[in-house]
């Protein structure tokens, strides 16, 4: 229960309190060091306890039994997932159900909420990310999020994308950085000449993909994303799902989402939540046309939620 | 008879006790209004008269006629500025770590009650603790202590260290809630991709809380600036014909010299407290204009 909090501390006490990690924890401290590199794929032996049950070999982020609490009420409850490298993941339920949390729990965004708590172990290349020598900031790098509203940050197009790395001591090219990053948001061409100019000066759509930019630009493994078109229209969200079907295969993609079609459309996996409880994961074309579960099979045809 | 006829036809009484309402509402808003327009007045015809450059260029004086206010606009200007200097840092950044860091637990709720009791303590207390803290340091010998020399004695840094512990607490509160005013979106997304806190705070949070933290501290102020009792407590003098050139010397200020003019029998010195008033008004609807024109720039920028 007070994982989350003893994690945050540690994290935020910095140099001094990673240079202490122990040895046979000596794996984990590659989340610090390997900046940039990206696809990690090498394998991590001994990186995961032994009492964690091994996932596939191309198995990304995975939860064992993690139960995820507001103030001790639990919001999502025992929860076994394996998320597959390279595929878009699409987490689908009813409002309420706990799969935001679920996703904010991945990049432990959810320590900035007061009273949460988590038990149970969210893995990341194998690795406890609750672990106290893991650093947060370093892991929200590596797995990058894109919010249910845009959120630009108030400054220029170029700087919004450029922010991030600066902060993260990127040394390369920050120019073709920035341009790759827009590249790979398909923003680019709409935005090449007006660099200079504010972030908010964009349309909706193209502010979540300036977003989507600005996370791509910190070299991700795993991308977030938070109900991402909630707040845009049809033609937005077109091209934002045009994108997300780009970044298959370069990033591993979970996406939560109140929209079924949406989630059928892009994602290679569904899983389906209820209550807080995960009812059904599997490969979207079965969960669709073809559900185990009762629950499922009433939710993807609209009869509830 | 029909649910719609069931309502009290006569509605006359309703819309006489809103008349009343309105009326109480209005003159409750004009009360301080006319009151401070009387002051105004009081002041303006007592005081007006000797309103002249030799009033803000002369020091004390026995005589009324070459009395000025140099020393106190002065010694004002020495103590409110280095209480801004020790303030703000304070304030802000205890703002900062009570908003952006810390964990809402019990520690903190415990310490969020006793700044707000700290805002009402009388100010009287705060000059009795200047005294012992700053003017003596707990009689202390003379010594340097970093090259600061130590203690303090009855010096403008004694005078604004006291008045800093006076409006630290306003400082606080103000700049807290200028730091929730800030959307959260926006420290999310910093946190999102990777910052810290200190990088999410210096670059996306402070910059949009600061319009707000300086009228807090504008305001804050401008209380320290009209502060009395606690200057006369910690010892600041009354008549005092120097302007201070450093951190260690004596000095007054415009209320205590106020204070002093008007607490003499003869008339002429009663009518150059009203004067004194004047400047001291002037300086303090200032820096409240200064307050709000801050505040409406930063309203407008946002919009």
């Amino acid at each position: 229960m007070t994982m989350v909090d003893a994690g945050e501390r540690m994290g935020q006490a910095g140099q001094a309190e990673r240079s202490a990690t122990v040895p046979d924890r000596g794996a984990t401290s590659t989340l610090e060091s390997d900046a940039g590199g990206r696809p990690v794929t090498d394998a991590r032996p001994g990186a995961a306890p032994a009492d964690t049950p091994p996932g596939p070999a191309d198995t990304v982020l995975a939860t064992r039994d993690v139960v995820i609490s507001y103030s001790g009420a639990p919001a999502v409850r025992h929860v076994d997932i394996d998320v597959q490298r390279g595929d878009v993941t699409a987490i689908i339920g009813p409002s309420g159900c706990g799969k935001s949390t679920l996703l904010r729990c991945f990049n432990r965004m959810n320590d900035f909420i007061e009273g949460a708590g988590v038990t149970g172990q969210v893995l990341f290349e194998g690795i406890d990310i609750h672990a106290s020598d893991i650093d947060p900031v370093e892991l929200r790098r590596r797995i990058g999020m894109v919010f249910q509203r845009p959120n630009p940050f108030p400054k220029t197009i170029y700087d919004n994308v450029a922010w991030g790395p600066r902060m993260g001591g990127y040394s390369g090219d920050m120019d073709e950085l920035v341009e790759r990053s827009l590249v790979d948001a398909a923003l680019w061409e709409e935005v090449k000449d007006k660099l200079k100019q504010p972030g908010h000066s964009l349309s909706g759509g193209q502010q979540q993909r300036l977003c989507i930019a600005r996370a791509l630009a910190m070299s991700p493994e795993v991308l977030l994303m938070d109900e991402p078109c909630s707040a845009l229209d049809p033609i937005a969200t077109g091209r934002i799902e045009e994108l997300i079907e780009s970044l298959r295969g370069r990033y591993s993609v979970v996406i939560v989402t109140h929209n079924m079609q949406q989630a059928s459309r892009i994602s290679d996996t569904t899983v389906f939540m209820y209550q807080g409880e995960l009812i059904e994961v599997g490969p979207t074309a079965r969960i669709f046309t073809n559900p185990e579960k009762q629950q499922t099979e009433d939710y993807v045809t609209g009869r509830f939620g | 008879m029909t649910a719609s006829d069931r309502f009290r036809a006569d509605s006359g009484r309703r819309h006489r006790r809103e008349r009343t309402f309105r009326r109480l509402a209005l003159s409750a808003t004009w009360f301080g209004v006319v009151m401070l327009g009387i002051l105004i007045v009081g002041i303006l015809k007592d005081g007006v008269g000797q309103l002249s450059l030799d009033f803000l260029d002369n020091f004390p004086s026995r005589k009324p006629e070459q009395a000025g206010f140099k020393a106190a606009i002065w010694g004002s200007v020495w103590a409110v500025s280095f209480t801004g200097v020790f303030s703000v840092p304070l304030g802000i950044g205890a703002a900062i770590y009570l908003e952006e860091y810390a964990h809402k637990g019990r520690l903190v709720r415990i310490l969020e009650l006793l700044i707000a009791n700290l805002a009402g303590v009388p100010s009287i207390l705060y000059g009795m603790l200047g005294l012992i803290a700053f003017v003596r340091m707990f009689g202390l010998e003379t010594t340097t202590i970093l090259g600061i020399e130590v203690p303090f004695g009855r010096s403008v840094l004694a005078g604004s260290a006291t008045l800093t512990l006076l409006i630290l607490p306003v400082i606080i509160i103000a700049s807290r809630e200028a730091l929730r005013a800030v959307p959260d979106s926006l420290r999310q997304a910093a946190y999102g991709i990777g910052a810290t806190r200190w990088q999410c705070v210096r670059h996306h949070v402070l910059p949009a809380a600061i319009p707000g933290m300086l009228t807090g501290v504008v305001l804050a102020l401008s209380r320290a600036l009209g502060e009395t009792a606690p200057l006369i407590m910690i010892g600041a003098l009354t008549y005092v014909a120097f302007v201070p050139e450093t951190p260690y010397d004596l000095f007054t200020a415009m209320p205590i010299q106020i204070f002093n003019w008007a607490s003499r029998p003869q008339l002429e010195f009663h009518h150059l407290a009203a004067t004194g008033c004047i400047v001291l008004l002037v300086v303090l609807l200032g820096m409240n204009g200064l307050a709000v024109w801050l505040r409406n720039r930063a309203e407008s920028r946002k919009a």
